[in-house]
């Protein structure tokens, strides 16, 4: 949560005493570069950024700080992002709430305040449920929500209207169920709702497979399925729906690097460049694989186009599960 | 793997390290460890985690040093018993009084350690069964406490409670989804953090209450014969079952996901007044209020390591920052890393152990060297202590918003304080007023509005049944004693009227 006040606890006191503005830049980097981080220290987000920033740091040969601004469901960061100059200086990692939060009037920001710069990871929904649970199957949940009266069963990973909440709603959409047939639990994150979920009062948790794992090593959750195109090399025994029941229905959330609206091509294209080459680096890719966590590269210019695409889709999801304002 | 030249170096250097930062009014022990993340990084796994634990176990107890000399706590945890140490020290028993702190913190944190070597696994599994529903009466309970530890008037501590839960709902509500309060602030979304609000209504208050005075006359003495250790034996031995308690509840606290060493400190330090003998000794400079809550409160750090070593689940704030760095340095927290990793484990048991033994030594010279407490002229320290408080509010979220609640609040608290209301219900409305509302709404949605749910898991009802005899107890109390009196002499009458015909 605080890892945060590290570097830039630091930055600030030596701010205090050298109130002087940095001269204008010729070689892009020249300075420490912020990656500001929309979610709390320890969660999923902030150790990508932190790896990729490590990862960073070799390819550029400047200091990238990782900043966690947190809270509000990701908007206080991913507002903190689109305020700081275009320079360069300030990055964000910008996660999949951007194309969700605009639709349920939480924000005005979308993903065209952003300099998309690479897309590094997409993680895919999955269905944990409680290991002592009523489910032994995605079959067995789909006919059992069906035939017990709804709002029977509980579900929580996210909070109202977020990444899990609406890929779940989808997934009962797809299914040809209402989209509130199983109540939604608002909870702070995945690893808290997957602590609910082993007590025993929540019945499913939608969120990413990796996000379940330590409940699922400790013998209290099984991940029933994946909504992805294919199975993932890190969870090789979770099938795909597809493969589940037959669905093509597959969601999940993304991560990508973003700056503020209206940076120089030019240091776009360093970053892109440098991105891309720590995003093939040991150092994350073997951290990523560790965690179970999926890899999955966009350029600047097709993770722009991914965002408007998914900002479409996810603004449909929101309008169908009635979040729409 | 711990005992060469590197590793205690590090845990010698962390300890003066946390000690500096636990010391500084505004700066907490999560903060220090947060400074330390980017430093862990170039070090191997062992050292990197001896750091951490030093780190934050010196701190927990430095923050007793200012809190002991100025009456502000250095961090949240100390703020439970800052109003006794600090009236031990104007009687000139300053030194003693922080030796017997040192002492019990040194206890308090060994004994974490022991439960986390021994019983890790059987704990985490029962901080694990608490769902919502034991969530909401266990946020009951530290409110409710916070009413009945307060000193003085219990409708002061009352409306005070409600203006920490007023703040407690500003941001955006998890529930609904819905901004509260915001007022078109992005930063507001996220609702107050209880950091600059608590160096607000301690700190900044502090140094209000000074320059409102303009005199030197809160001045502590220092005694000759105030020594740090030479009395420790004879607090032990008087209250070791206080040190016992404080122990085991703040290692139960601190493993509960969510409530760290300062709630661990609140509720240790109100069980100590309920239990003990010399309850109206309370709030005037009393050693035993000490004790509990100091052992408590670093029983707490070693308590919190339980979830999250076995499960992965941070047991407070400092936890959640080591749990990042364990994964950075490949030892993934999860019930696997007792197979895997079973060296590393034991290696870190072992740095825990020598971390809070080396506290003896740093402490005492701490506590030697504090004076500079006193010598320094206050005109000096207080603005030095307001911009450590701009910097510490500022540093929690990088955010200017911060500051203008720290100063904003600072204020509020100043006025309240004048007036008599205590400050400790307010904190710990904030910290406890979300999860409170939470942990309801969400045990509503799950049982679809069926008010009986709290009371159909055992544990639930127990901790349900507790807060609402807590809640009558008074009332039973004055009951009791209203029928007692007329019933007490009938007996006696009805003795007298039995012993008249013997004696006649």
């Amino acid at each position: 949560m605080k890892t945060s006040i590290t570097r830039t606890h630091l930055a600030g006191l030596l701010g205090l005493s050298l109130l002087l503005p940095l001269p204008a830049m010729a070689d892009y980097p020249e300075k420490p570069i912020t990656l500001i981080v929309p979610w709390a220290a320890g969660g999923g987000t902030d150790a990508t950024a932190r790896t990729i920033a490590a990862a960073l740091e070799e390819e550029l040969g400047q200091t990238v700080n990782v900043v966690n601004r947190t809270g509000g469901s990701g908007v206080v960061g991913h507002t903190a992002m689109t305020m700081a100059k275009p320079d360069g200086y300030t990055l964000g990692l910008i996660t999949g709430e951007i194309n969700m939060m605009h639709w349920q009037g939480l924000t005005q920001l979308t993903y065209k305040d952003y300099t998309p710069i690479a897309q590094i990871n997409y993680d895919y929904a999955g269905i944990q449920v409680a290991a002592d649970g009523p489910f032994d199957s995605v079959q067995s949940l789909v006919d059992q929500v069906k035939s017990e009266p709804a709002r029977t069963y509980t579900a929580s990973g996210t909070g109202q209207g977020g990444v899990w909440h609406l890929a779940f709603a989808g997934f009962l959409l797809d299914q040809g169920l209402e989209a509130d047939r199983v109540s939604w639990i608002p909870s702070q994150g995945a690893a808290p709702a997957m602590t609910e979920m082993a007590a025993g009062s929540i019945d499913i948790v939608p969120s990413s497979v990796p996000e379940g794992r330590s409940m699922v090593d400790a013998g209290k959750a099984k991940s029933l399925a994946i909504m992805a195109p294919e199975r993932l090399d890190s969870f090789p025994d979770v099938p795909t729906l597809k493969e589940a029941i037959g669905s093509d229905y597959t969601i999940g959330e993304w991560r990508g690097i973003a700056g503020p609206k209206g940076m120089d091509p030019a240091v776009v294209d360093t970053l892109e460049k440098a991105v891309e080459a720590a995003y093939n680096s040991d150092t994350y890719q073997s951290f990523m694989s560790k965690q179970g966590f999926g890899t999955e590269w966009r350029g600047a210019d097709d993770f722009g186009k991914f965002m408007a695409e998914q900002d479409e889709r996810f603004g449909k999801i929101v309008e169908q599960v009635g979040l729409a304002k | 793997m711990v005992f060469n030249a590197q590793t205690m170096l590090v845990i010698v250097a962390a300890s003066v390290f946390g000690l500096f930062v636990g010391a500084i009014p505004g700066l907490t022990a999560t903060m220090a460890v947060a400074l330390l993340v980017p430093i862990t990084f170039y070090m191997d796994a062992t050292p990197a985690i001896a750091a951490i634990v030093a780190t934050s176990a010196m701190a927990i107890f430095a923050g007793d040093i200012p809190g002991t000399y100025l009456n502000i706590p250095g961090t949240p945890a100390s703020a439970a018993y800052v109003g006794e140490s600090y009236r031990l020290a104007q009687k000139g028993r300053a030194r003693e009084t922080l030796g017997t702190n040192l002492v019990c913190s040194v206890i308090g944190g060994l004994f974490g350690t022991l439960v986390l070597v021994f019983v890790s696994p059987s704990l985490a599994e029962m901080a694990l069964n608490f769902s919502s529903f034991e969530y909401f009466w266990l946020a009951l309970l530290g409110l409710s406490s916070s009413i009945f530890i307060a000193i003085g008037s219990r409708v002061k501590a009352f409306l005070s409670l409600t203006v920490g839960l007023l703040l407690s709902t500003v941001g955006l509500d998890m529930m609904s989804g819905a901004p509260r309060f915001t007022f078109g602030v992005p930063d507001l979304m996220a609702g107050v953090n209880f950091i600059p609000v608590m160096i607000g209504m301690f700190a900044l208050n502090e140094i209000m209450m000074f320059y409102g005075s303009r005199t030197e006359a809160r001045h502590v003495p220092v005694m000759t014969k105030d020594s740090v250790f030479s009395m420790a034996p004879k607090h032990i031995r008087t209250y070791w079952r206080n040190i016992l308690r404080g122990s085991s509840l703040g290692t139960l606290i601190g493993a509960l996901p969510g409530a760290g060493a300062d709630i661990a400190a609140w509720i240790a330090y109100a069980m100590g007044k309920s239990r003990s003998k010399e309850k109206e000794k309370y709030g005037t400079g009393h050693i035993e209020g000490i004790v509990d809550a100091s052992s408590a409160n670093n029983s707490g750090i070693s308590g919190a390591w339980v979830p999250a070593l076995v499960f992965g689940i941070p047991g407070d704030t400092i936890t959640a920052i080591v749990i990042g760095v364990l994964y950075m340095k490949g030892m993934n927290p999860g019930p696997t890393i007792f197979m895997n990793g079973g060296g590393q484990v034991y290696a870190l048991f072992t740095v825990f152990f020598v971390a809070n033994l080396i506290m003896l030594p740093i402490g005492y010279l701490a506590i030697r060297a504090s004076k500079v407490f006193i010598l320094t002229p206050r005109k000096m320290l207080m603005p030095l202590i307001l911009s450590f408080c701009i910097v510490g509010a500022f540093a929690i979220n990088n955010s200017i918003t911060d500051i203008w609640i720290m100063l904003i609040i600072g204020m509020v608290a100043f006025v309240l304080a004048r007036n008599d209301f205590p400050m400790a219900p307010a904190i710990l409305g904030l910290v406890l007023g979300s999860t409170l509302e939470n942990s309801f709404m969400s045990s509503m949605l799950k049982s679809n509005g069926d008010m009986l749910a709290f009371f159909e898991r055992p544990i639930s009802a127990a901790l349900g049944a507790l807060v609402i005899l807590i809640w009558v107890l008074p009332s039973l109390i004055r009951l009791f004693r209203h029928w007692r009196r007329p019933s007490q002499s009938s007996p006696e009458n009805d003795r007298k009227n039995y012993r008249k015909p013997r004696s006649s």
